[in-house]
């Protein structure tokens, strides 16, 4: 089904609705239908192209990354993780967190945080002899990141090797565990995280509120959902030059970088078809979070949804 | 065919969720297997990043392949006419034939005396440890004729090694691709024999310049039109006899 129009998708998806419409007790053999980019496929088939989308681009992920956003989405990052404002000791799931973007940054700002815990400790404890404050500071020391830990989840093991030898070569290991693992279905207790987030992620998940329902569970009560994902851009003029730099631009990038346009095709398209940020703050309501909410970055390109388990 | 190029972007009304989906059409058809319809600003876009990279990474055939697709619109027509008006290039042209493992009996051509195109091509392909199954297919031409010239051009490549008896390294390639530009007038091998030899060392560049590119273009301006000759009914000839039947003078 790889390489089908644009045209045909069309009929196929006015097809494909039609046939959900008059019910699923027809029982299509293959499964309900849902789409992958501008195509209609059935979520088995859905699952398995993305499966090979990512681990075909696992290797140039990164560069790709930087490629396409010119680095913005370093800022993106960053600013997902300063509105966590996480502190020493929070324990982090980062879902479909593959190459490890999110779980570096959260390693180093709680490592800042302490830091500064620390120092604030010291200037406190100026009247003691100096054998008690060296003490001090060796058993402070070995808990540089203050009991903090962030579990990175993937379903994708090319994306899981590329994240693994990123840590080992940028020096991160304590605090940090890798796990294969389903958003649809994680492979964790109830009421377990303090904060779970997903990055750029949520928009491969084939059933996103089975997504959502997983993660209500997984998260503490108090617990805060944070997604950073593509989403709608509202301003006309805006949206059209978006629209010509991401079909005409990106997928080239794609081939000249990467050596594969289909994929980048295939993220431009997702995009498209990702629900706009009032459909999913409705649906992340749905899986019963409160105080639901969404910021806009760089006017609407990409949404911060945030929502917390009481 | 020629593929209808379009940009309207038509709103679809999805029935099951009223979304409404905006799509960016870039071309109506799929003409074979493979092809990917691409408006002129992707061509222009592509032909731009595929030079670049071609350029900083040698190893990126890819991206000799693609900016040869993209800049070809101009040659590849020139070439299927070249074809077409000539017996065995138009019998080429309705056959198909491809050049592959598959295709080719090894054993057999490997039997044949040495000297003979058969032998020698697959004396080539051992010798340099190429094969004729990694060349690409085509992506990004709009013209399923053309898209098979340009497929015939690019598994012809290896009989050129053959016929002008350079070897797979830098300046051999270099070599290919004067004698192919003066041949096909494809801009990628104009601009792959232009900026090709800059990675080469200064001796090498020395024997380039005095002999064998002047041999290459003298060879390339007389012979006939390397993608006439149905290599694959030829075997049993000898290279020498080809050679000359086709107007390559023996090589330095």
């Amino acid at each position: 089904a790889a390489g089908l129009c644009p045209c045909r998708a069309v009929l196929a998806r006015r097809g494909g609705a039609l046939r959900a419409l008059c019910g699923s007790r027809r029982g299509l053999a293959a499964g309900p239908e849902t789409h992958f980019g501008f195509q209609t496929v059935t979520e088995a088939e859905r699952r398995e192209k993305i499966y090979q989308v990512f681990e075909s681009v696992a290797k140039k992920y990164d560069v790709m990354n930087d490629s396409m956003t010119l680095g913005i989405h370093r800022v993106w990052k960053d600013i997902l993780v300063h509105k966590m404002n996480p502190s020493p000791g929070t324990l982090l799931l980062d879902v479909a967190g593959g190459t490890g973007d999110i779980a570096f940054r959260f390693i180093n700002y709680v490592r800042s945080v302490r830091e500064r815990q620390l120092q604030r400790k010291l200037r406190h404890h100026q009247n003691l002899s100096w054998q008690e404050i060296a003490e001090s500071y060796q058993e402070d020391k070995s808990k540089s990141l203050g009991d903090s830990q962030v579990v990175v989840c993937d379903i994708n093991k090319e994306m899981l090797k590329v994240g693994k030898q990123k840590a080992q070569h940028l020096g991160y290991s304590e605090g940090l565990s890798w796990v294969l693992g389903n958003a649809e279905e994680l492979p964790f207790d109830d009421d377990k995280f303090d904060v779970y987030t997903i990055a750029f992620g949520i928009r491969n998940v084939t059933r996103i509120d089975l997504a959502l329902d997983e993660a209500y569970r997984v998260l503490k009560p108090g617990g805060r959902f944070l997604c950073l994902e593509f989403s709608h851009v509202s301003n006309p003029l805006l949206s059209r030059l978006y629209d010509l730099y991401s079909f005409q631009v990106i997928p080239v990038l794609g081939e000249v970088i990467a050596g594969d346009w289909k994929s980048y095709q295939y993220l431009v398209e997702s995009i498209r078809r990702f629900p706009p940020q009032e459909e999913l703050k409705a649906m992340i309501e749905d899986a019963g979070f409160f105080k639901v909410d969404y910021q806009n970055l760089n006017s609407g390109i990409v949404a911060i949804h945030s929502g917390f388990k009481l | 065919g020629r593929a209808r190029l379009s940009h309207a972007e038509p709103r679809a009304r999805d029935a099951r969720s009223g979304e409404e989906e905006e799509e960016e059409d870039e071309g109506c058809y799929q003409l074979y297997p493979g092809h990917i319809p691409t408006s002129p600003l992707q061509k222009a876009l592509l032909a731009a990043g595929s030079a670049c990279m071609a350029l900083y990474d040698p190893y990126r055939h890819d991206m000799v392949a693609v900016l040869g697709e993209t800049t070809g619109c101009l040659a590849l027509p020139n070439l299927r006419d070249k074809m077409k008006h000539h017996p065995e290039g138009y019998r080429i042209l309705q056959e198909r034939p491809r050049i592959r493992l598959s295709t080719l009996d090894m054993a057999r051509l490997r039997g044949l005396p040495d000297g003979s195109l058969g032998r020698e091509y697959v004396r080539f392909l051992e010798d340099n440890k190429v094969s004729p199954d990694t060349r690409m297919p085509p992506k990004f031409v709009d013209d399923e004729e053309l898209a098979y010239v340009i497929q015939r051009y690019r598994e012809v490549h290896d009989l050129m090694h053959t016929l002008l008896g350079m070897p797979t390294n830098m300046l051999g390639e270099v070599v290919v691709k004067w004698f192919e530009a003066v041949q096909t007038g494809l801009p990628m091998c104009v601009l792959g024999a232009a900026f090709g030899p800059v990675r080469l060392s200064a001796r090498k560049l020395q024997v380039l310049a005095t002999e064998l590119i002047p041999w290459a273009i003298r060879s390339g301006q007389n012979a006939s039109c390397i993608l006439n000759i149905y290599y694959e009914q030829r075997w049993e000839q000898s290279v020498e006899s080809l050679r000359e039947e086709i107007g390559i003078f023996p090589p330095p």
